[in-house]
Order: C-alpha cells, then structure tokens, then sequence
C-alpha cells in the first residue's frame, strides 16, 4: 500500500511538472486555457490522493475548491474574457520556446538539487513533492516573465498558486482555513485581473502589456 | 527615596511637554514650562546630591510597569548615575532660570516649550536606565527631542542641513549602540544591566563591545572623527538649548560610555586605554584647532564642547590602562580627574553658551567681527563670560584648572606602566593636553577680546543692552561654582569618591580633612594644590598692584596727546580682528589640518582697485572619511533611482532572478 501510495502521488506531482512545461510550450490561447485547466484537475487529484492517504477528509474539500474554482470556472471566466474582447489569439514570447522550455528544466534541475539535500530528514513522499511543487513555482514566474500577454501571465500567476498547494498539501497538517481563504484570494485576483484587462483593452486597444509599459515612460 | 523622586521630576516633566503643546499660543506658557522645569531640576538636583553626599555606597531601584510587555522598564540609582543626575539637573536648574528670561524673546515658542521638559526627562531617565531595552528607548527618546529642538529655528539658512546631519549621526550612533547591547547580552538575551554584569564577554568579544561603545557614545559625545554634527547642532538650537546640548549632553554620552566599559563589560585590557586616549588626545588638539579658526561665537564654543570631551577620555583611558594593570589607586586618580572634568565643563559651557547667548539677544549677531566693546554696554555679562573663559582655560584659580592638572597627575604616574606602548602614548597624549589648554586660552583671549573689548565693529553693538536679571542669575550661580569648585576642590574630589570606589573598588584618600584645603592627589613628597591660598595671592597681588598704581603712578600729572591705543585711524574697521588674532596659528596648523590656502593680490602700481585677501579651508576630517560615504550613497541612489521607471516585467524578473540566485547559492553551499 505504502509503495504504491508513494508511486501515484508521485505521478501527479511529476504530471503536474510536465503539464507546466506543457504550459510554457503553448502559444496559443484557447489552448493555453485548456492545458490550465488540466493544470488545475491534475492538482486536485493530487489534493484527493493525498486526503485518502493522509486520511485527512478536510483536504477534500481543497480538492473540491480546486477542482471547481480553477478547472471549471476561471478557464470559463477567462475564454468568455478573450471572447467579448476579441482579443488576438496568439501570444507573443520574450526569447524563443526552445530556449525558454532549456531554461525551465535548468529550473527542475535547480529545485530538486536545492530541496532533497536540505529535506533530508523529512519524509520521502513530502522531500519529493517539494522539489517538484518549487519545480512549478519557478516554472509560474519563467512564463510570467517571458510572455507579453497580460492573460498568459494570469495563467502563470494561478499556475505558481498551484505549486503552493501542492506543496502545502505534502506537508501534512495545513488547516482549512488557510485552503479556503488561499482559494477566496484567488477568486478576488480573477476579478482583480478581468477588471484591469477591460481597462487595458478599453484604454489601449491591445491585451499586449508592452502598450502599457510605453504609456508609463518606461525603456521601449 | 531618592530615586522616587527624581522620577516624580520625569513625570512632572512630561507632564509639562503635553500641557505645553496645549498651551503653545499663551504667553503665560513659557512662564510656566520654565518655572515647573527649574522647580523639577531643582528637587532631583537635591535628592541626587543627598544621595551622593548622604548614602553613597548604596543603590535603589525601581520597576516600571511601562515599555516591552512583561519585561517593564528598570531604573537604579547608584553612585553614578547620581553623580550625572547632579551633572544633568544642575544644568537643567540653570538653564531653565536662564530660560525664564530668554525665552521670552523666542519668536517661535511651540516650537521650543514642549520639547524642552521632555528633552530634560530623556537625559535623566538615561542615567536611570537599567536594562538595555530603557536605556536605548531613552536614549533615542533624547536625541529626539534635542533634533526637534535644534530643528526650532528651521527656516535660518544651514539649521535644516545642521539638523539633518544631526539625525542621521544620532541614528548611526544609536545603531551601534543596539549593537553594543545587543553583544552583551550574548545569546540569552539577557537585557537587565544584572545581567550583563554577571556574565563576562570573550576577549575578541569585548574588543568589538569597546569599538561600538565608542562609536555609539563617541558619536553622541562628539569625539574625533565623529563629531561632525556637533558644531553644527548646537549653535543651531536657542542658547539656553545649546547650554544643555554641549554642556549636558555630551556629559549623558559619557555616561553611557563609562557604563558600558567600565560597570557592564567587566575587565578591561590595557590596549583599551591606549585606544582611548588616542582618540582623546586627537580630538582635544583637534576640537581646539577647529575652535581656533571659527568667528562664530557659538560654533566656537561647540568646538571647545570637543576638544573638552576630548580632555574627559584622555582620563578615562588612563583610567582604563592604569585598571588593566591593577594599579588601582591610580587608575582611581584618572577617573576622578576625568569624572571631575565632567562636572567643571558642564559647568562651565553652560556659562559661556549662556553668555554668548545674552550677547546674541542684545545684538542679534553671533559672528565676533561684527561684535567688540560689548564690555561697556553689557559689563555684568562680560565679567561673567570671562570667569567663564578664564574657567575652560584652565586658569586657576578656577575649576577648569583643578580637573586638568589631575589629569596630568595621573600623566605623569604614567612610566609606572610596564607596556612600552602606553609608556610612549600617554606622555604624547599629555603633550597633546597641554597644547590644547595652551591654545584653548589663546582661542578665549580671541574670543573675549573680540566680543568684549576694544570698539564695536557694528551699530548692533554699539546699541545692545545688558541682559535681563533672570539670565544674569543663571550666569553668576554658575560664576559662583566654578570659583567654588576651583578654591575648595578637595570637597568635590570627595564627593566623587563612591563612584570610583563602584567602578574601580578604589579611592583617593580623603581631601576634605587636609589642612588648609589643600588637595594631595597623590603624596605630599610629589605634588600638591591649595586653590584657596592661590585665589588669596591671585587676589592680594591683583589688589596690591591696584593699589600702588593709584596711590604712586596717578598722581603724577602729565599734559601729552591721549595714547590713541596704537590705531591713529578712528574707524573701528581697523582694529586688531578675530581674524587676524588667529592667523599665525593657522599658518602653523592649518596647512594640514585645514589645508588652508591663503592667496594675496595687490593691484600693480597705478592701478586703483583694492589689494584682496582670500583664504580657504577645508575640513580634512569631511573630505577623507564624510565626503567618500556621502558620495558612495549619492552612486547608488543615482543607478537605484533608475530602478523605479522599470517596467512590470523587468521588476518580475528582477524577483525571479534574485529567487534562481539565491537558490543556486543555497544549493552549492550545501
């Protein structure tokens, strides 16, 4: 049981890595809300497995919040956004994907050599979510960095959220109350967010960030 | 007892700060904020000098529900701290007297009245401070209120720079003082002074303890190369203020000073001395040297505010060399010149700030060439002011004298030291302190000469009036204990006998009991001083020449033209000047110290325009240490100001980058 238990939450760690390069890959958006929504349904089952073998019931509701809030209902949020806006569909990278995605498993590689020798007293299962949950955080900030689109870096800030659960989750213990008020903030960011693309997009006729880094008198 | 009332004092005090920011517009406040400042100064000058005099040996305390929760505020009142209650509340009992009379001319008093009770507390709960937690609080608590007074006149030209410069060395010095206690309390944090005494530092330690000490308390007292602010500060503030600042002050960063190093840090090593009375020795040469070329009266006078600290630390790090080789009487013989000296300058200062004070109330100048023959207009001040110059001078007989020549006694025990280091240290530094007493008088001959005599340069002067009867009350009591002090030493060598026997467990013998009044610091066979026999023979003698002069020379008739004191032209233009009293000391000293550059034109001959005289200095201490820092933080705020046009993505990858770097650090680390 312990075996097998330790194997698939480190399959939905290890798919949760991959789907963030899967992320970074992605220039398009329709798809790019699609792969985060998998993004988010990969937590949730990681969540859920880890409520069964923590025997811990409150990490369902977790589960639940994730699933609902960052599978269903922001990537709908998000496509009726792009819709209404008639925003262009496709997003421009700072760099290439192909140096981008080398730069992002030189962060894999960086995550996991910093986290197993300081973990090495912590438990096997908690040593390796660890790595891999800052393997995600890092990933979340490389494309908040290298996207000029103000919605895929909305999805590469969530996609850092995701990390934190992920790693909260691994360590056994975090109270409710920290999920569900982590899940609200998220809620009110989406809000925050879709207001502040309206004005973006009423203000200066593009979803590029780029216009309004030129409106402030920043370096072109 | 005592201590209780001291802190009634405090409360009244702070009382008095609020209901004076209430009563700010009346002008029945400054009456009041005064009054209930000299009634407080008095009664905690009382009860501390009972303490001293009465029950010396012995210490009270008292706990405070106030400050950090469950921790409260400590006091204690040993022998030292009511020898600088006496320093702190003396001056606070004059200069609120002085107050009585000058401020009623101040022309923004809500900017001075709530400050000034609230400014006194500060310095009196520092010396009652017994955890570090108080004592820091306090302290900052003082250098606050100070800044805010020296702030009072912000509008005149250089005050905002003065009190900006002020700030930011009062922080510097505080910082390093967190530190200092921060070190001592070690790893337990054990932050009660109890505690900290029980425990003693590593060596390595206690050196770094001794360095911040003297940083953190050097800053605030002005020792070289830290005393930038001062010169600047103190003038700035109204005088009976800046009384305080030089006089008392710089005496509560003494306090600080000789509680960290001699009560808290346990024994000294003997290099300490040698630290410290380098650093003594330059800034008393160096504070006079400065004091020298000013033409401000004021600034003058904060100058002499550090070569006279400077003269305090040559003491204590005798003091400090003499304890390290457990030669303890004579390291008792330091502390108390160096204590003594505390007492006399505060004493002192505050006299002659009082008294430039008056001279810039009658004249609105503080610039000496634009001052001179004030001694016909103002003669009770100027014979105040000259008591008091003859005092700083170390002219016996007064006080200023008697604590000097202490110091060099405990000098001259000096080839009794076994290090050659010392043995070569301190007959310098005691060449250093009679250049500074030689020079400190050439710089009041200048000073007083000025201000004082000759012709008045201005209309100013020419009109001034002698100042108010209260301010003149301020002045003599201090005129009167300087005497005192000067004639009748024995009895103030006595009185600071408990706090050497607390800091050093040792003691002069007993003073008062000699006969005749005389002092033997040492033994009869080496040396001895009786001030009342001088004061008799200065006396008789200044009488006796009087009297021969008017009873022999005067009679005899003479018709000649009246001597025209050797300037045939009237005009007060070309008198002897400030100026030219100290160019010959500057052409010896000031091509080093002030890389002064003197530069004469004189037209050819036929032409008409007027010969010109230029000179220049510099500040050597501002351009080697100051002006490198100053120019280092302008660099970085220049590139950094850069930083705040930055776009969203750049400041993203500005985190992410310094996150990838700190991990790739923690990652090759382990």
């Amino acid at each position: 049981m312990d075996r097998l238990a330790l194997d698939v939450a480190h399959l939905f760690a290890g798919g949760l890595v991959l789907v963030s390069f899967m992320l970074l890959y992605q220039d398009r958006m329709f798809g790019l809300l699609n792969i985060f929504a998998l993004h988010a349904l990969v937590v949730s089952l990681s969540v859920a497995w880890q409520a069964h073998i923590q025997s811990a019931p409150h990490l369902y509701i977790t589960a639940g919040i994730a699933l609902v809030v960052k599978a269903i209902i922001i990537p709908v949020a998000l496509r009726r956004i792009i819709v209404r806006l008639g925003i262009h569909r496709t997003i421009d990278t700072v760099g290439g994907i192909g140096q981008t995605m080398l730069a992002g498993i030189g962060l894999v590689a960086l995550s996991i050599m910093v986290m197993l020798p300081i973990t090495a007293e912590a438990g096997t299962l908690t040593r390796e979510d660890l790595a891999f949950s800052l393997s995600v955080i890092l990933l979340g900030l490389l494309m908040m960095i290298s996207r000029r689109n103000a919605v895929s870096q909305i999805i590469g800030f969530m996609s850092i959220e995701n990390g934190l659960i992920l790693a909260a989750t691994a360590a056994k213990g975090m109270p409710l109350v920290v999920e569900i008020s982590v899940a609200f903030s998220i809620v009110i960011a989406l809000i925050v967010i879709g207001i502040f693309l309206f004005r973006i997009r009423e203000n200066f006729d593009t979803m590029d960030v780029h216009a309004l880094e030129r409106f402030r008198g920043g370096q072109p | 007892m005592a201590l209780t009332i001291v802190l009634s004092c405090v409360a009244v005090l702070l009382g008095t700060s609020a209901l004076a920011v209430a009563g700010a517009r009346s002008s029945l406040t400054s009456f009041f904020v005064y009054g209930v400042a000299l009634a407080a100064g008095a009664c905690a000058l009382g009860a501390a000098g009972a303490m001293l005099v009465i029950a010396p040996g012995s210490a009270q305390t008292a706990q405070l529900p106030i400050g950090l929760p469950w921790l409260g505020a400590h006091f204690r009142l040993d022998a030292l701290a009511a020898l600088f209650l006496v320093v702190i509340n003396l001056g606070s009992f004059t200069s609120s007297l002085y107050g009585l009379g000058y401020g009623r001319h101040e022309s923004s008093p809500g900017r001075v009245l709530p400050f000034f009770p609230a400014f006194l507390a500060g310095m009196n709960l520092v010396v009652l401070a017994d955890d570090a937690f108080t004592f820091l609080l306090t302290w900052e608590f003082m250098s606050l209120t100070s800044w805010a007074l020296v702030m009072a006149h912000h509008r005149e030209r250089d005050n905002a720079r003065a009190g900006y410069i002020y700030l930011i060395m009062a922080s510097f010095g505080t910082l390093a003082l967190l530190l200092t206690f921060g070190l001592l309390a070690g790893p337990n944090g054990g932050y009660a002074f109890d505690a900290i005494r029980a425990t003693t530092p590593s060596a390595g330690l206690s050196a770094a303890v001794l360095t911040l000490a003297l940083i953190g308390a050097g800053s605030k007292a002005g020792l070289v190369p830290l005393h930038v602010w001062l010169p600047l500060a103190h003038p700035a503030a109204p005088s009976h203020v800046s009384a305080l600042m030089s006089g008392v002050m710089t005496k509560v960063a003494v306090y600080g000073f000789v509680r960290i190093v001699f009560d808290l840090l346990g024994p000294p090593q003997w290099w300490w001395g040698a630290v410290v009375l380098t650093l003594g020795g330059i800034s008393a040469v160096l504070g006079v040297l400065y004091a020298l070329m000013q033409h401000d009266l004021k600034r003058l006078l904060a100058y002499h505010t550090v070569e006279n600290i400077g003269i305090i630390f040559i003491g204590l790090g005798l003091a400090l060399a003499f304890r390290a080789n457990d030669m303890r009487a004579a390291a008792a013989l330091a502390l108390t010149a160096a204590l003594f000296h505390v007492f006399n300058h505060s004493v002192f200062k505050s006299l002659l700030f009082f008294g430039a004070g008056a001279v810039l109330g009658a004249t609105g100048e503080r610039d000496m060439e634009h001052l001179g023959g004030l001694i016909h207009r103002m003669p009770l001040t100027a014979i105040a002011f000259l008591a008091g110059s003859t005092a700083i001078s170390a002219l016996p007989p007064f006080n200023g004298f008697v604590s000097e020549w202490l110091t060099f006694q405990a000098i001259l025990l000096s080839p009794q030291l076994p290090q050659w280091l010392l043995k070569f240290i301190v007959p310098a530094a005691g060449a250093m302190l009679a250049l500074s007493a030689a020079l400190a008088a050439g710089c009041f001959v200048k000073a007083f000469g000025a201000t004082f005599l000759g012709r008045p340069r201005r209309s100013v002067a020419q009109n001034a009036q002698e100042t108010d009867a209260w301010s003149l009350a301020a002045m003599f009591i201090l005129v009167l204990l300087c005497l005192v002090a000067g004639i009748l030493p024995g009895y103030f060598i006595d009185a600071l006998a408990p706090v050497t026997q607390l800091l050093l467990d040792a003691r002069l013998a007993p003073q008062a009991q000699l006969r005749w009044l005389t002092i033997v610091p040492i033994a009869a066979s080496r040396s001895s001083y009786n001030g009342l026999l001088l004061f008799v023979l200065v006396a008789a003698a200044g009488w006796l020449g009087a009297y021969v002069i008017h009873r022999w020379a005067s009679h005899a008739l003479r018709r000649a033209a009246a001597w025209d004191c050797g300037f045939p032209d009237a005009r007060p233009v070309t008198q002897y000047t400030a100026g030219s009293f100290a160019q010959p000391i500057r052409r010896v000293f000031g091509g080093f110290a002030f890389r002064a550059h003197e530069q004469v034109y004189i037209p050819p001959p036929g032409q008409i325009q007027p010969a010109q005289f230029h000179l220049s200095m510099r500040d050597l201490v501002w351009d080697v240490l100051y002006a490198p820092i100053e120019g280092v933080v302008n660099f970085a705020a220049d590139r950094l100001n850069q930083v705040q046009s930055w776009t969203i993505r750049a400041y993203l990858t500005m985190v992410f980058g310094s996150v990838v770097l700190l991990l790739m650090v923690l990652a090759v680390w382990h």
